[in-house]
């Protein structure tokens, strides 16, 4: 099929429907935020409208700044963890069987039926002293006492990573199911062990989808904020979290918002900077 | 009984403000057909559930005001809509229950319509502090019913009662406590003062402010969970994967009843009052039967049925009440409680927002 370009104006049609959405809520509500960000907080009352930089201001400093870089870490251990486990996983799902590959795609879509609060509690269960997954190691001999696992940073990972495994899995099949099987063969026609075969064919053949999808969890973790509260020590506590704090809590709209902002600015900056290293990269 | 449990942790939860947030988009009961009515809002889930049900029938009986009741979510969200809605002449309720803290706000913008002793003649029932008053004396709210947060103990993990919050400074509760997260609703700042520094008149100043926040930082290898989310502590309490920590009196006293191994003590330096005002909106137009009504919630025995039905501590005076002593112990205790310095989480609530959220994340 051979795509023209628009001739008349009316062929724009079509992405006046998108174009509105887009607008109506995205730009609206983030155009807001940022006007919010800097109206002038009343301690005690609520906001007024106004051009202050107060509420960045009182955000740059070194408390916030360790929190913003632990948020920006555990996003990135996040999406690492993910890709490392589910880029074998769904190469491997995809070499399956067919009613195995269901099988496992309809499991994995189930979790994404699982809301935040219930991953977050079900883990704090497994985690735990009293019912948690130590006394199965105890029962089969592996440790002398169980023990609570949460809150610390594991927990904090393991719960985040299950939430978004699934996801990253459904991004990376198509592209794996679409990967010719001809180059593995080949690779080993040519002596190459299996492994061997998919680090140098697989992995390569597949790095924008690998960057896309570090891309897409890193996004995706850096908003959680109820496993950090729920499985995390405070200082496991992400920005979010903090967010969430001033706006509900403290009533404190201009500054949750240009935390807001700050966070948003950072989060685009560094898929800038990955997308800009991956291009670089594919252009040697 | 468990369903009261359930629900009744709703009331204060971040999910239960959503929620109640999400009831509200939902029809208002209907109105009957009366010329005399009145809206009243009241945190969302349990509690509305227990006022319809055993306060405002009755109320509608007695003085023929058809009371629409209006599910209002916890927090600060209801202040905010009610002073956007009073800037454009509307009130989504005539009379709502109030915390403290948005009592005061409310007062900074002249929110509330003051009220007039007179007409409440049963407002002398009241315990002094319950009537919340403007600067110049005008009386802008008035109680409605109150709660408190006690040191709670699992007995399987700790057999003898503790008899002082000073307990969860000791040794032996490394990694056992678990804590309010939030500055504003956990008041550790008060408790920390009273055990420690003499009482809450220590908090005036700065100084005093930081000498308790850095009392309370020795607590911090003692605390395993720092919650906002009640059911999360409820029901590591229960189990003893927490056997200690700060939580509502009235539900634990619940969940005791249900055969749960936790208790709910009152420390000799006194459990944390928190309480709820009635307050009226300055653009309502129902005045007088906003008056009648409060007047009528202050009879000591509808404070009684609240203690009874709803589990709520009464804001009037213990001997004018019918309660038997295990009533009263259910909901109350006679030890002078420490009162939480609502005024600093007005002045000064982004210096201890922050000096807390440091202390605790630092």
């Amino acid at each position: 099929m051979r795509r023209e370009p628009p001739q008349r104006p009316a062929d724009y049609g079509p992405l006046l429907f998108p174009a509105g959405m887009l607008t109506l809520f995205f730009v609206v509500p983030f155009a807001t935020m940022i006007a919010v960000s800097f109206f002038q907080r009343e301690q005690g009352g609520f906001y007024t409208p106004a051009f202050v930089f107060d509420n960045y201001a009182r955000f740059l400093s070194l408390f916030f700044g360790r929190v913003l870089a632990f948020s920006l870490f555990l996003a990135v251990a996040v999406a690492v963890a993910c890709v490392v486990i589910g880029v074998p996983f769904t190469y491997l799902l995809s070499r399956s069987k067919r009613n195995i590959q269901i099988v496992w795609l309809v499991a994995l879509l189930s979790i994404l039926s699982l809301s935040e609060v219930m991953i977050g509690f079900a883990w704090s269960t497994l985690f735990s002293r009293t019912a948690g997954l130590t006394n199965l190691f105890v029962w089969l001999g592996l440790m002398e006492q169980a023990q609570a696992l949460t809150p610390s940073f594991g927990a904090v990972m393991t719960a985040m990573t299950y939430q978004a495994l699934p996801y990253t899995v459904l991004v990376l099949y198509p592209a794996l199911v679409r990967l010719d099987p001809t180059l593995t063969e080949a690779a080993r026609t040519l002596g190459a062990s299996p492994i061997r075969a998919f680090f140098t064919v697989v992995v390569p053949a597949l790095r924008n989808t690998i960057l896309a999808t570090l891309i897409m969890v890193f996004i995706f973790a850096l908003g959680c904020y109820l496993l950090p509260q729920l499985l995390g020590r405070p200082q496991h506590w992400t920005l979010s979290v903090l967010i969430t704090d001033q706006a509900i809590y403290q009533s404190n709209m201009p500054f949750a918002a240009a935390m807001a902002v700050f966070l948003v600015l950072v989060s685009l900056a560094l898929v800038g900077l990955a997308l800009y290293t991956g291009r670089q990269k594919e252009a040697k | 009984m468990s369903d009261i449990l359930n629900t009744k942790l709703g009331r204060r939860t971040v999910i239960g403000a959503g929620l109640a947030g999400a009831s509200m988009l939902a029809m208002p009961s209907v109105l009957r057909a009366q010329d005399k009515s009145l809206k009243v809002g009241v945190y969302g889930g349990y509690f509305k559930d227990s006022f319809d049900k055993n306060i405002f029938e009755d109320f509608t009986k007695a003085t023929g005001i058809a009371v629409e009741s209006i599910a209002e979510p916890t927090g600060e969200a209801w202040l905010v809509q009610l002073e956007q809605a009073a800037r454009a002449g509307a009130a989504p309720a005539d009379v709502s229950m109030m915390s403290q803290v948005a009592m005061l706000k409310g007062q900074a913008t002249d929110l509330w319509a003051p009220l007039d002793s007179a007409k409440i003649p049963n407002s002398k029932n009241l315990i002094d502090r319950f009537v919340n008053k403007y600067p110049d004396g005008r009386i802008a709210g008035i109680g409605a019913v109150s709660w408190y947060i006690t040191l709670v103990s699992n007995t399987d993990v700790f057999k003898e009662a503790p008899t002082s919050w000073a307990a969860m400074w000791e040794k032996d509760k490394e990694d056992k406590l678990g804590l309010l997260a939030l500055v504003s609703n956990s008041f550790l700042l008060e408790v920390t003062a009273k055990t420690y520094l003499g009482g809450t008149n220590a908090l005036d100043t700065d100084e005093g402010i930081l000498k308790a926040l850095e009392k309370l930082a020795e607590l911090k290898p003692n605390v395993r969970l720092w919650y906002r989310d009640e059911a999360q502590f409820e029901q590591a309490l229960k189990s003893g994967e927490i056997p200690m920590g700060q939580y509502y009196h009235d539900v634990t006293g619940l969940a005791a009843a249900d055969g749960n191994p936790v208790r709910s003590t009152f420390p000799k330096e006194g459990g944390i009052q928190d309480s709820g005002c009635w307050a009226l909106s300055r653009v309502s137009k129902k005045t007088e039967e906003a008056h009648t009504f409060i007047d009528y919630m202050c009879q000591p025995a509808i404070q009684a049925t609240l203690s009874r039905k709803v589990g709520t501590s009464p804001t009037v005076k213990r001997d004018l009440l019918d309660l038997t002593a295990e009533e009263f112990a259910a909901v109350s205790s006679d030890i002078e409680p420490i009162i939480p310095r609502y005024d600093l989480y007005q002045t000064k609530s982004d210096f201890l927002n922050q000096k807390w959220t440091e202390m605790i994340a630092g």
